[in-house]
């Protein structure tokens, strides 16, 4: 196809629409029946999919979360960047721990075909697992932690499912590094710490940051499922509370938020590790 | 006195015999020029010598010490320049420097840094990173970072065999006026005998592997410095020419290779059809016959 001025404006904006306008033409719309004197007989939904809640309604619903987004009503009532900033903060702890245990046990992996052997069995059983199954564990694991509990169970979640991508994208880095530079390393005699710290480490970082970047997907994919299993406050939390409560036009809301902050995240990581592939 | 001395050098990988018996002697000062057959194992013998191979029989010894392993006193330049594409050229020699000289001051070290960027004309791109400089240019930082080690000898494997044949002429120049300046010892590695007889002293032929070893020693008494242009016509450069290249060549005649093919016969074996095959009986499939047999092909 021909490309046009403005194309890469236009067109995800037209695909944008014809999703809009297919969700509205499916969802559901609140037909009220009258009497003779005007008086409300009947009020019932009717469409593809009743109970679906068309684009008018999500919005006239959403609207007080969307124009006060830092307005704290209640714990679990809050303006929809409070909550992602709740959440935000969230994955942010459980994916640093992810990638402080996750890089150097990559790196480990990376050295040693000893280690790589041990451990790839494991790896490859426990990756696959989701975050639903994990969380149980980690409520079990900090039975004792009290008030804490929840938030420690959520960050062992996060940490060991986002970990995997930094794992074995850092050993894949490891083990592509050159021998050229390490042949570098031995005929100029480094250390063992220097050779890490100066050849190593920086041959390895593409490929790490690649590790980083997927990892902060998983993590951002579980911030939900973690949220909702524990009811704290935050865009999951917040989700699972209105679907309890039957407004089901804030889940959609939720939904949007959850995508548009991934997206977000993806490109920013990929900012920062393509500054590192051209080094 | 030899500086660095091979004796019955051999090296094999897998069962391959690459290196056979190899005797070299190399006094200090020289420039020595080894010119091979690529895939004869030139790169394994500069390996030997830098020690980032070790042989399989016999010794490798500089300054009568038997080598080891890789060390800064045998500075080597890649033949793919291996330079760390993270750092910027005064990085990379620094690296060099700061780690081979490290008990000097910081000043004393940035200054000897700066002296050898200067020596390859690379002072205007300092901070340049790798990816920013020309093949040429990266083959110069290359050779800069291995004579800051103060290396007592240079070891070059086909520094210039990636570079195009201008370049190629350029740096072969600044080879030769970089060791007229420094009276190193070199070992360069090159498939190109020209190349070789243009800057060594002596050069001595790799024969075609598998088992290659080195064959008689040709001394260059060319006068210097030597003119690209002139050297062309003088009789003694094309007598060693004709001298290095014809031993290559005889040598690679002597060595037949064989190719063991496979040979896939037709899978096919003639059936008496007229024969009538029963269900009762056990079904027998038409025979086949899946023979293959290897014939050796002499290349």
């Amino acid at each position: 196809m021909k490309s046009f001025k403005c194309d890469w404006l236009i067109l995800p904006l037209l695909g944008a629409l014809i999703v809009i306008l297919g969700w509205h033409v499916l969802a559901g719309k609140k037909v009220v029946t009258k009497d003779a004197e005007g008086n409300v007989a009947s009020e019932e939904r009717k469409g593809a999919i009743p109970a679906l809640p068309n684009v008018v309604e999500t919005w006239e619903s959403s609207k007080p979360y969307i124009v006060e987004p830092f307005a704290k009503r209640g714990e679990l009532d809050q303006g929809i960047l409070r909550f992602t900033w709740l959440s935000l903060v969230l994955v942010a702890k459980g994916y640093l721990i992810a990638l402080v245990i996750g890089t150097p046990l990559g790196f480990m992996i990376g050295l040693s075909k000893f280690f790589t052997k041990m451990t790839d069995p494991i790896i490859q059983v426990l990756r696959p697992v989701s975050p639903l199954a994990w969380l149980p564990l980690g409520m079990v694991l900090f039975l004792d932690a009290g008030r804490n509990a929840s938030e420690l169970a959520a960050l062992f979640t996060i940490a060991v499912c986002s970990m995997w991508p930094t794992v074995l994208n850092t050993a894949v880095g490891v083990r592509a590094i050159p021998q050229d530079y390490l042949n570098v390393a031995k005929v100029l005699k480094l250390s063992r710490f220097k050779t890490l710290t100066k050849v190593m480490i920086p041959a390895t970082l593409p490929y790490m940051f690649t590790g980083f970047r997927l990892s902060l997907g998983i993590a951002w994919l579980v911030i939900v499922a973690a949220e909702m299993l524990t009811g704290r406050p935050g865009v999951g939390g917040f989700l699972w509370q209105q679907y309890n409560a039957l407004i089901y036009e804030q889940i959609i809301l939720c939904i949007l938020t959850i995508g548009i902050v991934g997206f977000i995240l993806d490109r920013l990581m990929s900012v920062v590790e393509r500054r590192f592939k051209t080094a | 006195m030899s500086l660095l001395e091979l004796n019955n050098v051999s090296k094999s990988f897998g069962g391959s015999c690459v290196l056979k018996d190899v005797n070299l002697s190399i006094a200090k000062g020289e420039f020595v020029a080894i010119v091979g057959f690529s895939g004869a194992g030139k790169t394994t013998l500069i390996s030997l010598i830098a020690g980032l191979l070790k042989a399989d029989s016999g010794t490798v010894t500089l300054n009568d010490k038997p080598v080891t392993g890789p060390g800064p006193d045998r500075g080597i330049v890649f033949q793919n320049y291996s330079l760390l594409p993270w750092l910027s050229v005064f990085e990379n020699i620094s690296l060099a420097v700061d780690q081979v000289f490290g008990d000097w001051d910081a000043a004393k070290r940035r200054a000897h840094v700066e002296h050898y960027i200067k020596m390859v004309n690379l002072t205007p791109a300092r901070d340049k990173r790798p990816s920013e400089l020309s093949g040429g240019m990266r083959q110069r930082v290359s050779v800069a970072r291995a004579l800051a080690m103060d290396p007592q000898i240079l070891l070059l494997d086909e520094p210039l065999s990636a570079l195009d044949a201008l370049t190629r002429a350029t740096l072969q120049d600044e080879i030769s006026r970089i060791r007229e300046e420094t009276h190193k010892t070199v070992v360069l590695i090159t498939n190109d005998p020209d190349e070789g007889i243009y800057l060594a002293d002596r050069i001595i032929p790799l024969t075609a592997g598998p088992g290659a070893t080195l064959g008689p020693s040709f001394t260059v008494d060319i006068p210097r410095p030597r003119d690209r242009k002139a050297i062309n016509h003088d009789a003694h450069f094309k007598q060693l020419r004709r001298d290095v290249t014809t031993f290559l060549l005889d040598s690679k005649h002597d060595q037949k290779t064989t190719v063991t093919r496979k040979l896939v016969l037709p899978d096919i074996e003639p059936e008496d059809l007229t024969v009538i095959r029963s269900f009762g009986e056990r079904r027998t499939a038409p025979k086949r016959s899946r023979e293959i047999q290897e014939e050796k092909i002499e290349v």
